[in-house]
């Protein structure tokens, strides 16, 4: 094998022949964006290239940049080395990044899921030489229920909370995780109410033609009707005023993490529900497989678990250090940011759209330290 | 099996306490009584013995599971709970059941005890095929002997309570002894837990204690407790709650966590009380003199089921009495403190008269002028060997538990002792706080070595509590950052934090490097104005030791 076609810079990714950046995490010439969450579609590059479907979302959250579309699975030729993007299923837009140089295949995942869901164009395997694969979850204690199932757990939940005539508070993410669960929700039991943030993003993705049921800014409701109402707000906004005017609610966190009882604990929530954008262990094993390749590189997550067990498998497999999924500085920083915006918007819901925005990071939120090293 | 999973999930998810209860009442409502009567074992803090070693639970579950050994740690280490990371591993079941709490208990997992390695082994690989994930976590926690949930006794007896239209004093009475193994949980029981009340019940009692009452921190200047004649108070003992139940010729000793340890003080078993006599107090090692001996001194006995004559000798209890709660087998819990206080005087009288006993001691009334005059007394308290004092309402009850409603006790503790020491080692907590690292050792400076390889630091607690969810995501990040070594869930850091540490006690100890133990030591705060080099010393720790 000659050189690396993909390694690290200090600026991220780098594609040796191709002379661009996938996901960079400092500013460059040219970044090819897997998705726009915000530890992977940074400011400041000079042009960007992503999927069609997420260039809208990139657009409303990193303001007026240079960016051009391509469609999933079309091919556009830089410095000699083939692009495509091929949907990652993980939310609206995000892709994974083929590379064909010289009769040679790489594929960086970005953050992926393999199940299909209803708000973004289902995972689809490429075949490669090279994987390069987050691992967020790679861990064996990591399986999801099938989806529905939580669905119906949150549907009864909100069921029984809104007999008991209160509301019912999700906390998640924004981008991605927020549409998700709305996709699953039974309209009918009462009104929906959106966080500006999510509400900011939902529009983002009615446009782009995803159907999600029908959602009201806070100050559309009766307060009664509130008292049967779900909630969809950022984590950011969990003990803000805006949060408060619920009254007796009772809360709950979507994410990966609520597997475990110790972050579950940790959230301090009534609920915690195990829904995740990224792969499940099975996931990853079968997205590995699927693509062939004698070669994978493990970015964020549990690096060390999957390296060892791939190459118990007789792979070739190292790691990337990279700087994705590092939540919890962003976590801490936009949460901040969000509930100077949040408080601003107390009572005229004016200031949504700087929530959206600085609402950086909408990655499964990590409790603080569960990565490992 | 289901049910009691629901409802452990319940009220392990939510912090609420309304919501805890509706769920225990759910639960006792609908619940079949025999399952309802390992429930209340379980739920209001029984703790059963470990049925199958976790050697075992874990090997079985890795053959199980077919995960190498090194990936089943990497899981447990991102769990931190053995039960829970099983409860995920292991393939979905295949035969869900419908068995009842009180049939695992009783026919699954009661004959495991001490059964050979291959009985366990295809009873584990049945029973696990047979539950879904939370009954998983649930089933292994009780085999494993693990079993905890975050409700307090408190909150069972008032959900028994509401569905039985008791009053819960009386339900906490007949819960006593349901916790300690002496009573075994049937449905018969449940049923008499929650039946009407009966005139004869008062007479049934055998050796059974009253429910403690507990006191709480003081949480304001005492001068806000108002007139100090309407205080009654002590001194507050570092030692063991107890409650010395006489009755029928026999006495019977019960610690504060429902213990019977009649056996491990026997110079209290063989006191001579009336009949019908229950005292409250504390039991303490004390060699004679007005200070009693460090805590130190009374762990050694407690560990002991059977007693030397030499350690009683080196190390005599005794017990301070500070309550009476029965008296001519009439209960005495409603009668003011006051009132109880007097009786008990005069029952320390006749005794002392009858066989001076120097093993029961009367717990000193402390009088003052003024809150300013009792809080130079309480100034002496470390000289006394006491943490400081008890400040017990004139008019109170004796409630139940950790409540006020009939009067209050409150501890009005001394400041802990404190010392500037370098945190160099950190372990991945459990539970909570699983994945990140609280659990602490720290260290001080060791300058007898000097000149030669230099001060050195030297290890002298372990602590794991007191900073906020904030400040322990900082810690956590830093050690991360200046991990040295890894020495499996333990990593060595590049010293570079120091803590102030709070300890309640100091005795000397050749069992610890440093050459002392400390007592209930904890984390008081970052010293961030602190460099490494400016923490205490050893010799600034072991001064604290000279007690006069």
């Amino acid at each position: 094998m000659t050189s690396d076609m993909v390694v690290v810079r200090k600026e991220g990714l780098y594609c040796v022949p191709g002379q661009f950046y996938i996901d960079p995490w400092r500013p460059v010439e040219r970044a090819v964006i897997t998705h726009a969450h915000g530890d992977h579609a940074r400011g400041g590059h000079r042009h960007y290239l992503a999927a069609t479907p997420g260039v809208g979302v990139l657009k409303s959250r990193l303001g007026d940049i240079h960016i051009d579309g391509l469609a999933y699975g079309e091919t556009v030729v830089h410095n000699g080395v083939t692009i495509s993007l091929h949907p990652a299923g993980h939310v609206l837009g995000s892709a994974q990044v083929r590379m064909a140089y010289r009769g040679e295949v790489w594929v960086a995942s970005g953050d992926y899921k393999v199940e299909a869901d209803s708000t973004c164009t289902p995972f689809e395997p490429v075949r490669c030489d090279t994987f390069i694969t987050e691992s967020t979850f790679g861990l064996p204690i990591y399986r999801w229920q099938p989806q529905q199932e939580v669905y119906d757990d949150i549907n009864d939940w909100w069921r029984a909370n809104a007999a008991q005539g209160r509301a019912s508070v999700m906390q998640c993410y924004s981008f991605g995780k927020a549409q998700r669960i709305l996709s699953g929700l039974e309209a009918d039991i009462g009104p929906i109410v959106c966080h500006g943030a999510v509400q900011t993003l939902n529009t983002v993705y009615r446009d782009s033609g995803v159907w999600l049921p029908p959602t009201v800014m806070v100050g559309d409701v009766d307060k009664e009707d509130l008292k049967r109402a779900l909630v969809i707000a950022p984590p950011s906004a969990a003990g803000s005023p805006w949060v408060k005017r619920f009254g007796d609610f009772s809360d709950a966190f979507a994410s990966g993490w609520m597997q475990l009882r110790g972050a579950r604990r940790r959230r301090g929530v009534d609920r915690g529900f195990v829904l995740s954008d990224h792969a499940d262990w099975p996931g990853l094993m079968q997205a590995i497989t699927a693509t062939g390749a004698e070669r994978v590189i493990v970015t964020h997550g549990s690096i060390a678990v999957l390296v060892r067990w791939l190459q118990q498998q007789g792979l070739q497999a190292s790691g990337f250090d990279t700087e994705y999924g590092d939540d919890e500085a962003d976590d801490a920083a936009a949460g901040a940011a969000t509930d100077a915006a949040t408080d601003a918007a107390t009572d005229t819901d004016a200031a949504t759209t700087e929530a959206a925005s600085a609402e950086a990071v909408c990655t499964d939120a990590a409790p603080v330290g569960a990565r490992h090293a | 099996m289901r049910d009691f999973a629901l409802l452990y999930a319940e009220l392990d998810e939510t912090t609420s306490t309304t919501r805890k209860l509706n769920a225990l009442q759910q639960y006792f409502r609908t619940a079949a009584p025999a399952d309802a009567a390992w429930a209340v074992y379980f739920l209001a803090g029984g703790k059963p013995r470990q049925a199958v070693p976790t050697k075992l639970l874990r090997q079985f579950a890795i053959e199980y599971s077919g995960l190498d050994d090194w990936l089943f740690d990497e899981c447990y280490h991102a769990v931190g709970d053995l039960a829970e990371t099983i409860a995920h591993i292991l393939p979905p079941p295949n035969q869900p059941s419908e068995i009842g709490l009180a049939d695992w208990i009783e026919l699954g997992i009661a004959p495991l005890r001490g059964a050979d390695p291959g009985t366990v082994r295809s009873a584990l690989l049945l029973y696990w095929d047979q539950l879904d994930t939370r009954e998983r976590f649930l089933l292994t926690k009780l085999i494993g002997g693990g079993f905890r949930v975050g409700v307090s006794r408190l909150l069972v007896t008032r959900a028994l309570s509401a569905i039985a239209g008791l009053d819960s004093k009386l339900i906490a009475q007949r819960l006593m002894g349901w916790t300690d193994g002496s009573v075994k949980p049937t449905a018969a029981g449940f049923q008499q837990l929650i039946a009407e009340h009966t005139e004869e019940e008062h007479a049934q009692r055998g050796g059974q204690p009253y429910p403690f009452f507990l006191a709480h921190q003081l949480d304001r200047e005492p001068e806000a407790l108002g007139d100090l004649s309407r205080w009654q108070v002590e001194w507050k003992y570092d030692g063991m709650r107890a409650q010395l139940v006489s009755r029928e010729g026999q006495n019977w000793l019960w610690s504060r966590g429902e213990d019977l340890i009649t056996e491990r003080f026997p110079e209290l078993a063989v006191l001579r009380l009336p009949d019908g006599v229950v005292i409250d107090g504390e039991i303490l090692v004390w060699h004679g003199g007005d200070a009693p001996a460090p805590f130190a001194d009374l762990q050694k006995r407690m560990g002991r089921k059977q007693v030397s004559a030499r350690l009683l000798g080196e190390l005599p209890a005794v017990m301070v009495a500070y309550d009476l709660l029965e008296y001519e087998g009439r209960d005495l819990r409603t009668l003011p403190q006051a009132q109880r206080r007097a009786m008990l005087e005069q029952l320390a009288a006749t005794l002392q008269v009858q066989q001076g006993a120097p093993q029961l001691r009367l717990a000193p009334v402390i009088r003052a002028d003024s809150w300013e005059q009792l809080a130079e007394i309480r100034a002496e308290s470390r000289q006394r060997g006491v943490e400081g004092m008890m400040l017990k309402a004139a008019d109170a009850q004796y409630g139940v538990g950790r409540t006020k409603n009939v009067g209050t006790w409150w501890k009005w503790k001394i400041d802990p002792y404190s010392i500037d020491a370098v945190l160099i080692y950190a372990q991945a907590g459990h539970g909570r706080r699983a994945s990140l690292y609280t659990d602490y050792t720290f260290a001080v400076w060791d300058e007898t070595g000097e000149g030669e390889g230099g001060r050195k630091l030297v290890p002298f607690a372990k602590a794991y509590s007191g900073l906020t969810d904030a400040e322990i995501a900082k810690v956590d990040h830093a050690i991360r950052r200046t991990t040295i070594e890894k020495f499996g869930p333990v990593r060595s850091v590049t010293p570079s934090m120091v803590f102030e540490i709070g300890f309640e006690g100091i005795a000397s100890s050749p069992r610890h490097k440093s050459g002392i133990a400390v007592r209930f030591p904890r984390i008081l705060r970052q010293r961030q104005d602190k460099t490494v080099d400016q923490a205490d010393t050893l010799d600034a720790l072991k001064s604290l030791l000279v007690t006069p």
